[in-house]
């Protein structure tokens, strides 16, 4: 004999709220993950991301360099840049974030009370370096070139990008690694303009 | 032009998905033949392109075509062309990507295999698994796609991170994902039975192949990464309840408890509900996992790059799926009131304390996994909960489990005696006793844990031997095994083989940290390793210092191992160690730092770990077992004399 | 059905009591197994006084490295730096090889119990391995050095290596 029992459950007699007890839990935990990206993107936005590694050589001097200019060949050098705040950025045709964050700067540098962009190019062969720049857009005042890394190594840097903001004494007040946005530029910007 | 191809090849499958998703579950409901089965084409369709795209990525790779920013940012000019394939799951979008077509790969099969499923049940499986399918393949069209493009192109890439430039991370992922995404089948048929209202009793039979066969791939793929964990990472150890690895055990359990649920289910009728739930929280779990890696919420050594859009997409479609699923059940399940009347001492109860234990030990791990997410909201001291409370309260939970587990298989279903059951295995005990006795007095510095876990090792693997020895005497040549009953028998001897590692290893393991130069040796166990030399040496897209180390066992010379310290191009550095394997025991030896300027005096570490394989061996005897329990013939068939609890079918009648 | 019935309540009743214990068993070892963050700062105010197990961040202290330079063949290595924010810094010790990319003024990561004398001793240290791991908090730890620097005056050095 066959033994197929035929389970009905589309009738509701009446309801038993155990069921619902999974749903409610699920929710809660939904609530706790949500509630944890939140928090998450917040810090991102305001450059607080807890992956971004702050350099020990905030508070301190930017370590000095003298090189030539990818593009002009001048002299470039933290010296000549002493007395006003600048924007230090780490780069290189290699980098594919670089590429990513590239148009915000190019936007910032055509903004009033921008600060002066530096460019650093980083462990690079400077034909493809100009080869980018010039397919790319060039925002900054200066490129000082590094091909050996000797430079980014005095810096601390880790790879790229990375961009340093550098006081008008010369200290370095906040490095950000990774990906520039927009909004870090504003906030930092409007910081080396405030009270030291 | 092919990266624009992949981009509309996506497009294409999610089209196909979404009619795979919606057609057949509206025929269904309109009781529509002709939308009903389009399931079965459309599903055909997805794979067809998913694996297109998949083709055409690999394709970018090897030919490495650097306009591709997904392929720009894994590899480069350098990287070997095995791992460039490799390469194509190693960063987020890709591995989306291999998540699809695996997912896309299963709901084929489950199409092809359905033949004898009834028309709806079947219509409704293909809709739900295509309703997920459209959530993957949404995600990576609109959020992640692997086809964007760098224009103008960049000279060269990024580098692949060396950890998995590796043959391990080779088959790692693939396995996994057969088991995380496998588990949207069972899921797939409890979302169907709970649609379909009048059900069939008999679709979690039909579900139940699925779930053998994704917990198979679960067990080989976790075995896999702890592995690939052990010999890659270089430090020895095998297993650190990372959030990462959580996340791929704490859906391990419930698959688990889900298999054996079944078998009630199955058999007696009974605890559909408790089925039904087990079924929706087993994928909910491998969507949970898969947040908790890319969200970035939590930190581990081997979390993804993470990104809160990204996972504010992924915790949505989980939203969607488990909160659906669970207001679905909500709705429909309380209705069920099927009365098991087993008594206490039976198969129901012993499986029943199973599922207790594994789903118990699921929370566990999900709590201490979680905790530090609490802690952040509540803007509490941050914490992270350290691995051995995990493991001490792990094994607390399962140690009944490994007493229980040699019963259930002479355990009657419905009513039992402990007077029967128990004769039955007295010589496996006796066995079990006599060879932990042996191992204590023959190891010497076993302490009362390990020569437990001995003890419960050797039981469970009699145990199972008593099992089968019984079944070859009592019964004629052909009526001795069902496919069944040889799949549990090799999981539960993997798992007492697994036990018998974890345990040895744990306790008799030895780790020296040592400082060497070339000439100079350290002892591990009976063992001597002798340091020859430190030499460079080139790879194809590294430098390295080579050791050479020469293994003796007194003074034969066993072998030569040649553990390396990698500088990659792109500036990544890697240990790579060297070991000598075998059953019995493997000898691990990796070079940790230069203490001096020429590169000669080195920081050594040197391990002697006895039986650490039984843990992979057994893992691969559960994940045997779980593929032989597939191909159980009567899995398969549409009308079954089963014996049911008699109980069902008053209740459901007093019901009405 | 009332032997049903007690059967039942039995076995639900031995279920509860097994939960029971095995939660009880496991919210008592939980604090201690709890890995604190900590920075040197915290650890200098007192505020690992009552924990367990202390997961220090911060920067290695340049110069304080210290090795094992015993001669002997296969002597054991052992390390001794500081760790510090910039304000207040820690010693820790540590009898494994440390870390690839473990540098003197790059982060690190050392999680172990803090001892009598004061001094971390540590089973694991991890440093920056790639972009993939970092430290939690680090960036708070700086930030709130740099205001007790202020308010110390920003006379303070931290300490000697």
């Amino acid at each position: 004999m066959s033994a197929e029992a035929q389970l009905d459950i589309t009738q509701a007699p009446r309801t038993n709220w155990l069921v619902l007890l999974p749903l409610f839990l699920v929710l809660g935990l939904g609530l706790l993950l949500a509630l944890n990206l939140l928090q998450k993107k917040r810090d991102q936005d305001a450059g607080r991301d807890s992956k971004e590694v702050p350099s020990p050589l905030i508070g301190k001097p930017v370590p000095a360099f003298d090189t030539l200019d990818l593009v002009t060949g001048a002299a470039v050098s933290t010296k000549a840049l002493r007395g006003q705040a600048f924007i230090l950025n780490v780069w290189a045709s290699w980098c594919a974030v670089c590429q990513i964050e590239h148009p915000v700067f190019n936007a910032y540098a055509k903004t009033p009370g921008a600060l002066p962009v530096i460019g650093l190019n980083y462990k690079d062969a400077p034909d493809d370096a100009k080869r980018w720049i010039a397919q790319l857009g060039n925002p900054y005042n200066q490129i000082a070139v590094d091909e050996n890394g000797k430079i980014g190594m005095d810096l601390g840097v880790y790879g790229a990008p990375e961009t340093y903001f550098v006081d008008r004494d010369g200290i370095i007040r906040f490095k950000q690694i990774g990906e520039m946005t927009a909004q870090i530029l504003a906030t930092q910007t409007a910081r080396m303009a405030g009270p030291r | 032009m092919t990266p624009e191809l992949g981009q509309v090849a996506l497009i294409l499958a999610l089209c196909l998905t979404l009619i795979l998703g919606f057609a057949p579950l509206i025929g269904a409901w309109i009781g529509n033949q002709v939308l009903m089965r389009l399931g079965t084409p459309a599903a055909a369709g997805q794979f067809v392109f998913v694996a297109f795209a998949f083709s055409l990525l690999t394709y970018a790779f090897i030919a490495q075509d650097f306009s591709v920013k997904y392929v720009a940012d894994n590899s480069n000019t350098e990287l070997p062309l095995i791992y460039r394939y490799t390469a194509v799951w190693g960063g987020h979008e890709g591995s989306k990507l291999l998540w699809a077509l695996v997912l896309a790969g299963w709901t084929l099969a489950v199409t092809a295999f359905s033949g004898h499923l009834p028309e709806t049940l079947r219509a409704r499986v293909l809709g739900t698994l295509g309703l997920i399918g459209s959530g993957f393949l949404g995600f990576l069209v609109f959020t992640s796609n692997p086809f964007t493009r760098w224009l103008p192109p960049m000279p060269d890439g990024n580098d692949l991170n060396p950890l998995l430039q590796d043959p391990g991370m080779i088959i790692h992922p693939p396995m996994l994902y057969m088991g995380y995404v496998g588990m949207a089948v069972p899921f797939a048929f409890a979302v169907a039975a709970l649609l379909e209202g009048k059900m069939d009793r008999q679709w979690v039979r039909w579900s139940r192949p699925w779930t053998n066969v994704a917990w198979a791939f679960l067990s080989v793929g976790i075995a896999l990464g702890s592995w690939w964990a052990y010999y890659e990472l270089g430090w020895g150890g095998w297993w650190f309840w990372d959030p990462v690895e959580n996340a791929s055990f704490m859906p391990w359990l419930v698959a688990c408890a889900l298999i054996h649920a079944q078998a009630i289910t199955e058999k007696r009728g009974t605890f559909v509900n408790w089925t039904l739930l087990l079924s929706i929280a087993g994928f909910s779990l491998s969507l949970l996992g898969t947040f908790l890696v890319r969200s970035g919420i939590l930190t581990s050594v081997h979390a993804f790059a993470s990104d809160p859009l990204r996972g504010a997409y992924i915790l949505g479609f989980l939203g969607l799926v488990t909160g659906g699923a669970l207001t679905l059940f909500a709705l429909r399940a309380s209705n069920i009131r099927v009365a098991s009347n087993a008594a206490l001492m039976s198969k129901e109860s012993l499986l029943i304390i199973n599922n207790v234990l594994l789903v118990s030990a699921c929370f566990l791990v999900l709590c201490g996994t979680l905790w530090p997410l609490v802690t952040e909201i509540m803007h509490w001291p941050k914490v992270s909960v350290g691995a051995p409370w995990f493991g001490a309260n792990f094994s607390l939970i399962v140690a009944p489990l490994f007493i229980l587990m040699p019963l259930g298989a002479f355990t009657r279903w419905h009513g039992d005696t402990v007077a029967a059951i128990l004769p039955k295995l007295k010589f496996a005990a006796l066995a079990a006793l006599v060879v932990a006795a042996i191992a204590w007095l023959w190891l010497k510095n076993l302490d009362v844990k390990t020569t437990l876990g001995v003890l419960g090792g050797f039981w469970i693997i009699f145990g199972t031997l008593s099992f089968l020895i019984r079944r070859w005497r009592d019964k004629p040549a052909g009526q001795r095994y069902t496919a069944e009953m040889l799949a549990m028998s090799s999981a539960h001897f993997g798992i007492g083989l697994w036990l018998l590692g974890v345990v040895l290893v744990n306790t008799l393991g030895v780790e020296r940290d040592v400082r060497l130069k070339s000439g100079e040796s350290v002892s591990v166990g009976g063992y001597t390793l002798l340091m020859k030399s430190v030499t460079q040496v080139s790879g194809p897209n590294f430098e390295a210092d080579e050791g050479v180390f020469e293994l003796k066992s007194g003074e034969q010379l066993i072998a030569v191992l040649r553990p390396q310290k990698r500088v990659y191009r792109r500036g990544n550095v890697q240990t790579e160690a060297a070991i000598d394997p075998s059953l019995a025991r493997d000898i691990y030896v990796a070079l940790g730092e230069p203490l001096d300027a020429n590169r000669q005096v080195w920081a050594v570490r040197a391990y002697l770990k006895p039986y650490i394989r039984l843990i992979w061996l057994g893992a691969l005897l559960m994940g045997f077992g779980g593929l032989l329990g597939a191909f159980e013939r009567r899995l398969r068939r549409r009308v079954e004399q089963t014996r049911m609890a008699p109980t069902a079918v008053a209740a459901n009648a007093v019901q009405a | 059905m009332n032997e049903a019935r007690k059967k039942r309540v039995a076995l639900i009743a031995l279920l509860v009591l097994g939960v029971g214990s095995a939660t009880a068993l496991a919210l008592m070892g939980f604090k201690e197994n709890l890995n604190h963050y900590f920075s040197p700062t915290d650890i200098s105010d007192g505020k690992a006084a009552n924990v367990s197990r202390v997961r220090l961040g911060g920067w290695v202290k340049e110069g304080s490295l210290h090795r094992s330079d015993s001669t002997t063949p296969g002597s054991a290595v052992w390390s001794a730096f500081k760790m510090t924010d910039r304000f207040r810094c820690v010693s820790v010790r540590f009898d494994k090889i440390l870390p690839d990319l473990f540098k003197e003024g790059e982060t690190a990561v050392a999680t172990g119990v803090i001892g009598a004398d004061g001094v971390l001793v540590a089973d694991e240290v991890l440093a920056k391995h790639d972009e993939n791991y970092k430290p939690p908090g680090v960036e708070e730890y700086a930030k709130v050095a740099e205001q007790r620097m202020a308010a110390a005056g920003g006379n303070v050095v931290d300490c000697q290596p």
